[in-house]
């Protein structure tokens, strides 16, 4: 029995240096030098500054941004700091998911002036899995556009092209489901009104 | 049903179907010591670990040796583990400054770690350091897979031995399963991951600023720290209820009314509420880590246990359809495998493609059953919408479903969605592939053995009827075996029922639950059953952080892991020691449809006369009431 105690722990040892040292920092080496963007979770910069991660969920409320899906965790922020990623855990009799999803319809149809017999997407009415869904249907990007054209006083074609642009169909033509990444597109959203206002203020003015 | 998602569905059976031979083989051959391509590199590397250990890897073992081998090695696992998560704050490679955990959720999950379940009932990212991280966490995955890898290996060289004691050595079986198999099959799932966006650094969390900065409310506190509050009338919100009893609807929401609460005697109820001041928060925390390597082994070695509380729903863990269908594929590959590798140990590869078939017939069978329910409408929530709630865009309802049930017939326990959030039938899919033990594949070593002890009872009970001796593998069995055999089964069941019976009976069990009604009795029994089982997924909204819920689980999977270790291990160091009698025409053949049918008839009504009672009071009502628009 000794003997066995002896061995486990030698065995423990030496495999937390194999598993716990070599392999994690193999890996991180690797990572690292080949795919250095995403093992640094794929930060989206603007100015030098982070504004957020290309896979995680912000939250938008205004009209000249593009809304995420509803999230259970305030999309990991608070006024603590950090908030875990988590889903809303309601179950299908739950009165509070009944609650959820009327308002979240209600807000989506007047927030986006839409017809009250809208079907609006399920990806906006249901909180995501983890409170971070970086994603949208494209069908729910398509319904906001109006909206966020005539906030922005900006041409519907030339927001309908940067939706087209930021829909990604499913990985490969046959994994997943089409989406549009929400932060993405917001900052693209941005850098575009400021290229038009620079293209305005820049044009030699007439008479 | 689109045709997307059947080329997925067919994809993923196809590609876990194809890869069974050649994995299964390459497991064999390490197994027992044959050649294979990674031998002039690991084999020195081998016989350094044996000199570094002190181990003999040609001394052999009795069946109870090798049990307390296996125990003895969880339990130095179990103390590091306990050591390290309680006093992780003093610990280098924690830049969040995490504290300690607390003693009962150490001892939980230690244990969890060790025997293989991973059921967290922590959030990774606000709890865990990177060191707990890597070295409690991430190095048991390994060692608690390769474990149960090994275990397997030594039942079936047993099951082919005939008239000797020993069973093999418990040391060389991890080392070459850890060697060989574990470690170059995880780093050649950790590269496409990381390709795919999984994070692989050991920096500190990044913060982004805001685009859109928000004010939310935070309670005050006084110069002292304290929470500041004051005493008001209590004001509940209610449903404005027409004459009929109805909600009343105003631009498709509820109306709500204010109730000011009075008592028996008409006074007003008064309450402490908070003092909420603005708080204005411009920063989005990111939470990295070496998230890519942590997760190939999870998904991998039947883990499940995830970097972050989400597990593979966070985005960072699971970003996009390929690295969704490659963890997916993870899952069942090594699993399926394995039941091939089985057949070649015991030299009966019919057998091992029946038990095969069986396995795959039930799997399949509880994905379809979860996939049509969980495409139904609610009635409660009134609209024909797909039931998106706690599912992710890019993975969708079908990946959803798929994986839901995969992680439960395979005992891996991630989850890449909330099943809590499933409707009533759909969630009851993956409870009952926990309840039939988790051997539908069911985890690395422990499903082919539990499903062991099925076959075992099968063979029994067909016996009984024509009146032979039941064989098996050329092995006549006797009493021993079949009290073994049946302690196997009913031991980590019972360790599932009591407790959730002890937990909806306590206001320490009651509390924890997120739901009401039936659905909350489903959230129980969810908890105990994955932990009787193994299993690492969850009913999240069950706050399990509780020292009832941590002691209760902790113990239950301790029985769930053991238990049939032990029961297993006895069975087949009894028929080692036995001779083998030559298959005759009196034989019952353990391979082909009677066979088959029989062994899923025993699986299906084992589980359904323990569990049917309490799957009518939660689902199964559940789905009832929600037919009859009853919300709680």
């Amino acid at each position: 029995m000794i003997k066995l105690i002896n061995q486990s722990i030698r065995q423990t040892i030496l495999w937390s240096v194999v598993a716990g040292v070599l392999y994690p920092v193999v890996m991180t080496i690797f990572a690292q030098v080949a795919f250095h963007n995403q093992a640094n979770g794929s930060l989206v910069e603007k100015d030098g500054k982070i504004i957020g991660s290309a896979l995680l969920a912000q939250q938008f409320q205004g009209t000249n941004y593009f809304w995420p899906r509803p999230s259970a965790c305030s999309y990991g922020t608070g006024p603590s700091g950090i908030a875990a990623s988590s889903g809303s855990n309601l179950g299908p009799t739950s009165g509070s998911l009944y609650t959820n999803v009327q308002n979240n319809i209600a807000a989506f149809i007047s927030g986006n002036n839409l017809p009250t017999n809208t079907v609006v997407p399920a990806d906006m009415v249901f909180a995501s899995a983890s409170g971070l869904d970086p994603h949208i249907s494209p069908e729910a990007a398509r319904l906001q556009i109006s909206r966020v054209a005539a906030s922005r006083g900006m041409s519907e074609d030339k927001i309908k092209a940067l939706v087209d642009q930021f829909t990604e169909p499913p990985q490969w033509g046959f994994l997943g489901q089409a989406r549009v990444n929400v932060l993405l597109l917001n900052v693209a959203l941005d850098r575009a009104q400021a290229g038009t206002k620079k293209a305005e203020t820049g044009a030699p003015s007439k008479g | 049903m689109t045709t997307i998602e059947i080329i997925q569905i067919v994809l993923f059976f196809g590609l876990g179907i194809a890869l069974t031979p050649p994995v299964g083989r390459f497991m064999y051959k390490v197994y027992t010591g044959e050649k294979t391509f990674l031998h002039p590199i690991f084999h020195p590397i081998e016989k350094v670990i044996y000199r570094l250990t002190g181990i003999d890897p040609n001394e052999e073992m009795t069946w109870l040796k090798y049990f307390w081998a296996v125990l003895m090695f969880a339990t130095v696992g179990f103390v590091v583990d306990m050591a390290i998560f309680m006093t992780q704050q003093w610990l280098p490679l924690n830049p969040q400054k995490l504290p300690n955990c607390s003693w009962h959720l150490a001892f939980m999950q230690a244990w969890s770690f060790t025997c293989n379940a991973d059921w967290q009932s922590y959030a990774g990212e606000t709890t865990m350091s990177y060191f707990s991280q890597i070295f409690a966490i991430m190095v048991h995955q390994f060692l608690s897979g390769a474990s149960g890898l090994a275990v397997l290996v030594a039942v079936g060289r047993a099951l082919k031995r005939a008239s000797v004691k020993s069973i093999g050595n418990f040391w060389a079986d991890l080392t070459r399963g850890m060697l060989y198999f574990v470690m170059p099959l995880c780093v050649l799932w950790t590269i496409p991951l990381a390709w795919q966006g999984v994070p692989q650094t050991f920096k500190p969390y990044q913060t982004a600023q805001l685009m859109e900065p928000y004010t939310t409310q935070v309670q005050a506190t006084d110069a002292k720290g304290n929470n500041v509050t004051t005493n008001i009338q209590l004001v509940l919100q209610a449903p404005k209820l027409d004459a009929k009893g109805q909600p009343v609807m105003t631009n498709g929401v509820a109306a709500m009314v204010d109730v000011p609460q009075v008592d028996a005697k008409g006074a007003p109820i008064m309450t402490n509420v908070p003092v909420m001041v603005d708080a204005k928060v411009e920063t989005q925390p990111i939470p990295l880590g070496g998230v890519a390597c942590f997760e190939a082994i999870k998904q991998l070695f039947t883990n499940g246990g995830g970097w972050y509380n989400v597990n593979s729903a966070h985005p960072f863990e699971n970003p996009t359809p390929l690295t969704n269908f490659l963890e997916l594929l993870a899952i069942i590959v090594v699993p399926m495998a394995q039941v091939y590798m089985f057949g070649l140990l015991v030299g009966n590869k019919k057998h091992a493609w029946t038990l095969f078939s069986v396995m795959l017939a039930l799997f399949f069978l509880s994905f379809a059953g979860a996939w049509y329910f969980e495409s139904q409408p609610n009635p409660v929530t009134g609209n024909a919408l797909a039931n998106m709630e706690g599912k992710e865009q890019r993975i969708g309802v079908m990946n959803s479903v798929l994986w839901g049930t995969s992680c439960t017939a395979i005992d891996n326990g991630s989850v890449n969605s909330m099943h809590d959030s499933y409707m009533p039938l759909a969630g009851m899919m993956p409870l009952w592939n926990i309840l039939v033990g988790e051997m539908l594949f069911g985890g690395i070593g422990c499903g082919m053995y539990c499903m062991l002890f099925h076959v075992i009872i099968t063979v029994f009970i067909a016996g009984l009827m024509i009146g032979r001796t039941p064989e098996y593998l050329g092995k006549k069995l006797d009493a021993w075996v079949a009290t073994w055999a049946v302690i196997g089964v009913l031991i980590p069941n019972a360790a599932c029922l009591l407790p959730t019976a002890l937990a909806v009976e306590i206001p320490q069990g009651l509390s924890s639950m997120a739901n009401n009604g039936p659905h909350g009795l489903t959230e129980v029994l969810y908890c105990f059953g994955e932990a009787a089982n193994n299993n690492g997924s969850a009913f999240a909204g069950l706050n399990a952080n509780t020292p009832f819920y941590n002691i209760g689980a902790g113990i239950v999977i301790w029985i769930g892991r053991f238990i049939p270790i032990i029961s297993i291990l006895a069975i087949v160091g009894r028929l080692a020691s036995k001779k083998t009698v030559e298959a005759s025409s009196g034989t019952l053949p353990t391979h082909g449809w009677t066979f088959g049918l029989t062994l899923a008839g025993v699986i299906c009504i084992v589980a359904a006369l323990t569990f049917f009672p309490a799957l009518c009071l939660g689902p199964i009502v559940e789905h009832g009431l929600m037919l009859a628009g009853r919300m709680f």
